[in-house]
């Protein structure tokens, strides 16, 4: 199955092509068989790699497939060839079933949407940027996944593009991309100059001896590099188009935030790990800014009442946990928690989905309230996922969630504050994540009396996918129990190979008892969150209003996401507008214009003259001919 | 003598004897029908090409290689592709169809004979069984002005480019005794200084080839007759016709004349040069699409020139990959005229208002063959152009590159004025342009050649680099 890894990307693509190109022939069975069936041969192909690698020896879990030569120009080689090791055959494992699942899903969520070909197709070519990005073994081929990826996000939330706001959304993650994607492109033009190749294999494997640790070079490399992850999986500061990107369906906005796209930052700083381990200050910028964006994020979401903005917050929060991990070396929990994120993410959205398809697209939960009677599975499901991600001990997001924490704190690079932002932002997940599983499900019902009636429960083709998903985000974190609880941490062991000697680096020295310590702190926090939220939206419902308007300029600081889009507007978007303007003006319209215009007009002109030979007679052509003949005779005589 | 060798040839000629032979026991309004017939004749003469073996026939005169199997199988794709355009447009406007099918296999056999012979007559006696035949089928439209008019300007100025042609290959013969390609390079090599006399006979032969290929100043002919021939063998002219001037052109000079590359080069530079910005030039002002197309055809003959003049093997290579992907591209776009003209009766311009809207399917392949033209990735083009200039970098003609790519930057205006038409402009009438099953299917091949060339060159190119190993450069 190993040689044929790349069936993984061709079912999508086929399933693109068909849908793209004939899909406005099609019936929709047929569609949906091409959207899903494409989509679900890859993941079956995805587990076949996956099984197969499992049967090898840990250190020979390598394969490199090469399936045609690319580009090769001079010393700069690159083919179309992909790698398989346990990190790339992990996430296509992850990328492909997810996706699959919110494929069956959105063959219910978008029924009666007329641009339902469209979408599919899009949707197929979103799930294929994704695995070619993640399966690439050279960083061009993984620049070319990771711009479709930019453009299919572009293409879906902007998928009702008749409404102004979707078209802006898609615009904004386009542009804000954009930014990230010119630091990447810069540091793998930066790597080639230094590595002199973009092949992921010898560049790992030389970084040690070729760059100087703690170097500049080290540094520039690395921090290009993140700029470009930065971009793709929203951190500060460039983080203000996720929460936009919900303008788009609700399945996308599962697919975006749990399977594709913004994981894809966190890959590639994992699998570039041997480089940034090279650069301490780098690790250094990546673990703050990830932590901090952990907390900033998560604080944000404790105001929102808007369902899919809270969750757009709390993914921001969650890539930030991510983030962190990777810049205390913990590479592998990262990587955990973002398999677990992938599971729970996905089942929140789609729950979240599934309420709005209730209510006719109602997002505000200050007007729902009740809905566990209305709908019980989504009611079920919805509170699995919430306590993953809240950290509550027997659900997946425990595990990875501590072991980031932990490792925060614990690891040769971690810090005593690195855990304080982690902590801190664990503490208001619980409470927001909650708040949300209140306000829309328990509680008197606040629906409007057209709505009350119209609740219902989704179809089977929505409520099986949250199921399994519920399923995964409950046991997804069971192959990574800590060595602490008896476990054996099977998943971090089984990435090793791809991480190679980092393990080493970030080895802990700290005892036993320690580690226990902090995982009751961890879970007393995350239960704190929860006693919080129950009491503010259970029991005592009037004592938020009541701290609203007593703590009044910072709720409305918070509220409203501290302005950043507004300073973004003023300092960068106005003061570009101008200047572009003035380059229209000016420039564009007097400079490049006329020059253009007056060379159009000059070769007219001389096109004008020489029409003039072509006569019609024979007699002219004949004499050209023979004109021709002597002029070049006499060059040669007279040279 | 191996005839078995020439069996594609002998097998090719012998259908369109046949064709004309099915043609007296064909009622009138069924003869249409002869052009599927010619196709099925082509197809198994590719396959008879590819899976017959390789040597030599005829002493040295014929020579049965990769190089012969390369321009055999685009000459026979272009004549496919032309017949495919051909059928409805010979159904509605054309008497005589069997001969007229009939005349373009001929025309073919000549030009896969040019390809595989290595000796200077049998190689004339080719280009004029090659050129006849388009002669005849350029005034095919017998009631037509502009059509008689192109036959007969086009015989009367072949004739004088074949008289000068044959002067230049006698004095050839009279320096070094001999015609075969091989011995006429023996006696180069041998020989201390060439003198006038072999500058004289390279003058005329390059002028005689350069006429069939249209370049500057040997091109006046070609607009004429492009725009009054009727449009598919337009199309056939302006490919297949280059193609053989090529093939000949590049087996003399490559083939005998390396030994005396400083004579001949500078003077390929300076057709190159003119040939580009005069070509690229006019076209600017043509209203006509398919005189427009003449000039853009003459215009890319520039850029082959500009490789012909590194002489070396990537320059094979490179002319004839860059001939493969200058047929689909052509042909696909003579189609959409083609079709255009069936339905709509004109060739102007200006009447593409708004096609986009009316037939999106054929606005969108035109800009697709458009760009492959001018040489956009990732279409064909650009991997063709691509090696073309690459050849001449390597041999350090730094200057003629960027007259290449300037003059490309210039034809993007000609071709994106049609595109303006087609997308920004409102169509004054909104039935759309019927398509038939033949024309479609010429439309497809050429995108799927446009598409695949360019975004998997690989086996194309490493296939035409064995034919340009036939040559020792």
């Amino acid at each position: 199955m190993l040689d044929k890894v790349w069936l993984v990307l061709l079912f999508p693509l086929l399933g693109f092509l068909l849908n793209g190109l004939f899909g406005w022939k099609f019936k929709r069975g047929l569609i949906n068989l091409i959207a899903c069936g494409s989509v679900g041969l890859s993941f079956l192909v995805s587990l076949g790699v996956f099984l197969d690698l499992l049967k090898l020896a840990p250190e020979a879990r390598h394969f490199e497939k090469v399936l045609f030569p690319w580009v090769v120009s001079g010393s700069f080689k690159t083919a179309f060839s992909f790698l398989v090791d346990p990190l790339s055959a992990l996430m296509i494992l992850v990328v492909s079933g997810v996706a699959f699942l919110i494929h069956i899903y959105s063959t219910g969520y978008m029924h009666d949407d007329p641009g339902y070909v469209r979408y599919f197709s899009y949707l197929n070519l979103f799930t294929f940027s994704m695995l070619l990005l993640v399966l690439a073994d050279n960083l061009l081929l993984m620049y070319i996944g990771w711009e479709a990826v930019g453009l299919c996000s572009y293409l879906l939330i902007g998928f009702w593009y008749e409404k102004k706001s979707a078209a802006d959304a898609g615009k904004k993650a386009f542009i804000v991309n954009r930014i990230g994607d010119f630091g990447f492109a810069l540091g793998i033009m930066l790597t080639f100059v230094i590595f002199g190749t973009v092949y992921f294999t010898p560049i790992l494997e030389r970084a040690p001896e070729v760059l100087q640790y703690g170097g500049a070079a080290a540094t520039a490399i690395t921090l290009l590099l993140f700029l470009g992850a930065v971009g793709k999986s929203a951190q500060i500061p460039l983080y203000v188009w996720l929460p936009d990107a919900m303008e788009g369906p609700t399945p996308v906005s599962a697919l975006i935030h749990a399977a594709t796209m913004v994981t894809a930052g966190i890959y590639m700083v994992a699998r570039l790990s041997a480089l940034f381990l090279m650069a301490p200050v780098s690790m250094l910028v990546v673990a703050i800014v990830g932590g901090v964006t952990a907390l900033y994020a998560a604080s944000i979401g404790l105001m929102q009442n808007d369902i899919k903005r809270v969750l757009a917050y709390s993914t921001i929060s969650q890539l930030g946990y991510m983030f962190l991990a990777c810049g205390v070396g913990a590479f592998g929990a990262g990587i955990f928690h973002l398999m677990t994120h992938a599971f729970f993410k996905a089942l929140l959205f789609l729950c979240a989905g599934s309420v709005m398809h209730a209510l006719a697209g109602e997002l505000n939960i200050q007007k729902m309230g009740g809905l566990k009677k209305h709908m019980p599975v989504t009611y079920w499901t919805f509170l699995m996922g919430t306590l993953a991600i809240a950290g509550i001990p027997g659900f997946s997001g425990f595990f990875s969630k501590d072991e980031i924490i932990w490792k925060a704190f614990s690891s040769a690079q971690g810090h005593f504050l690195l855990w304080f932002l982690g902590a801190a932002g664990a503490l208001m997940t619980a409470f927001y994540m909650f708040r949300l599983l209140f306000l829309t499900f328990h509680g008197k019902s606040r629906l409007t009396p057209e709505l009350e009636k119209r609740a219902h429960e989704s179809p089977n083709k929505m409520t099986v996918p949250l199921i399994i998903l519920a399923v995964l985000a409950v046991i997804g974190g069971y192959v990574g129990i800590p060595h602490l609880l008896g476990g054996g941490n099977r998943i971090e062991k089984f990435l090793e190979p791809s991480f190679g000697q980092v393990s080493k680096a970030v080895e802990t020295h700290h005892s036993g008892g320690v580690e226990l310590l902090m995982m009751i702190i961890s879970v007393l926090i995350a239960l704190g969150g929860v006693y919080l939220a129950y009491t503010f939206y259970i029991k005592k419902t009037e004592l938020p209003k009541k701290l609203a308007e007593r703590y009044r300029s910072i709720y409305t600081l918070i509220y409203n996401k501290y302005y950043v889009d507004e300073i973004y507007n003023a300092v960068i978007v106005q003061p570009l507008k101008f200047f572009a303007i003035i380059c229209w003006r000016f420039f564009d319209v007097i400079v490049i214009d006329g020059s253009a215009n007056g060379l159009a007009k000059l070769v007219g002109l001389i096109g004008n003259l020489i029409r003039r030979f072509e006569t019609g007679y024979v007699r002219n052509y004949a004499l050209g001919f023979v004109v021709g003949v002597v002029i070049i005779l006499g060059y040669f005589m007279l040279r | 003598m191996n005839l078995t060798l020439i069996i594609p040839e002998i097998f090719l000629f012998l259908w369109a004897l046949l064709i004309l032979f099915v043609d007296f026991f064909t009622a009138e309004e069924k003869k249409h029908r002869l052009g599927p017939l010619s196709l099925v004749g082509i197809v198994i003469t590719v396959v008879l090409v590819v899976f017959s073996g390789q040597g030599q026939a005829f002493g040295e005169m014929f020579s049965a290689d990769y190089y012969s199997l390369s321009f055999a199988i685009i000459f026979l794709g272009s004549a496919f592709l032309a017949i495919c355009t051909s059928i409805d447009f010979a159904r509605e406007r054309i008497k005589h169809q069997g001969e007229y099918y009939a005349l373009i296999l001929l025309s073919t056999v000549g030009m896969m004979f040019l390809a595989a012979s290595r000796e200077l007559l049998s190689m004339y006696v080719s280009l004029e069984l090659t050129t006849i035949s388009l002669f005849v089928l350029s005034a095919y439209l017998k009631t037509d002005l502009k059509s008689s008019e192109a036959g007969l300007k086009y015989m009367i100025l072949g004739a004088a480019s074949s008289a000068i042609l044959l002067y230049g290959i006698s004095l050839l013969y009279g320096i070094t005794g001999t015609t075969v390609l091989k011995g006429i390079q023996a006696e180069l090599v041998g020989s201390a200084f060439p003198g006038p006399l072999l500058v004289i006979s390279l003058v005329f032969i390059i002028a005689g080839f350069s006429f069939k290929l249209a370049a500057v100043p040997f091109h006046m002919w070609a607009p004429d007759v492009y725009e009054g021939a009727p449009t598919p063998i337009t199309a056939y002219l302006s490919v297949a016709s280059k193609g053989a001037g090529l093939a000949a052109m590049v087996r003399v000079f490559f083939g005998s004349l390396l030994p005396v590359t400083s004579e001949w080069i500078p003077l390929f530079m300076a057709l190159a040069t003119m040939t580009m910005v005069l070509g690229n030039i006019v076209a600017i002002r043509q209203s006509n699409i398919k005189r427009m197309l003449a000039y853009s055809s003459i215009a890319q003959v520039g850029y082959i020139l500009v490789a012909l003049s590194a002489a070396s093997e990537l320059a094979t290579t490179s002319m004839i990959l860059y001939l493969l992907v200058y047929m689909f591209a052509n042909i696909g776009a003579f189609a959409v005229v083609i079709a255009f003209y069936n339905h709509s009766g004109t060739d102007e311009i200006c009447e593409y208002a708004g096609l986009s809207r009316r037939s999106p399917f054929l606005a969108i392949s035109l800009v697709i063959f458009f760009l492959s033209l001018v040489g956009i990735p990732p279409l064909a083009g650009f991997v063709g152009k691509y090696l073309l200039f690459l050849a001449a970098i390597q041999k350090g003609y730094y200057w003629l590159v960027g007259v290449a790519v300037l003059t490309s930057v210039i034809s993007l205006f000609y071709y994106m004025n049609v595109v303006r038409q087609m997308y920004f402009r409102k169509p004054t009438k909104n039935d759309p342009v019927k398509v038939s099953w033949s024309l479609r299917l010429a439309l497809v091949l050429s995108l799927i050649g446009v598409i695949a060339v360019g975004v998997y060159p690989d086996p194309f190119v490493s296939l035409i680099s064995k034919a340009a190993s036939v040559f020792v450069y």
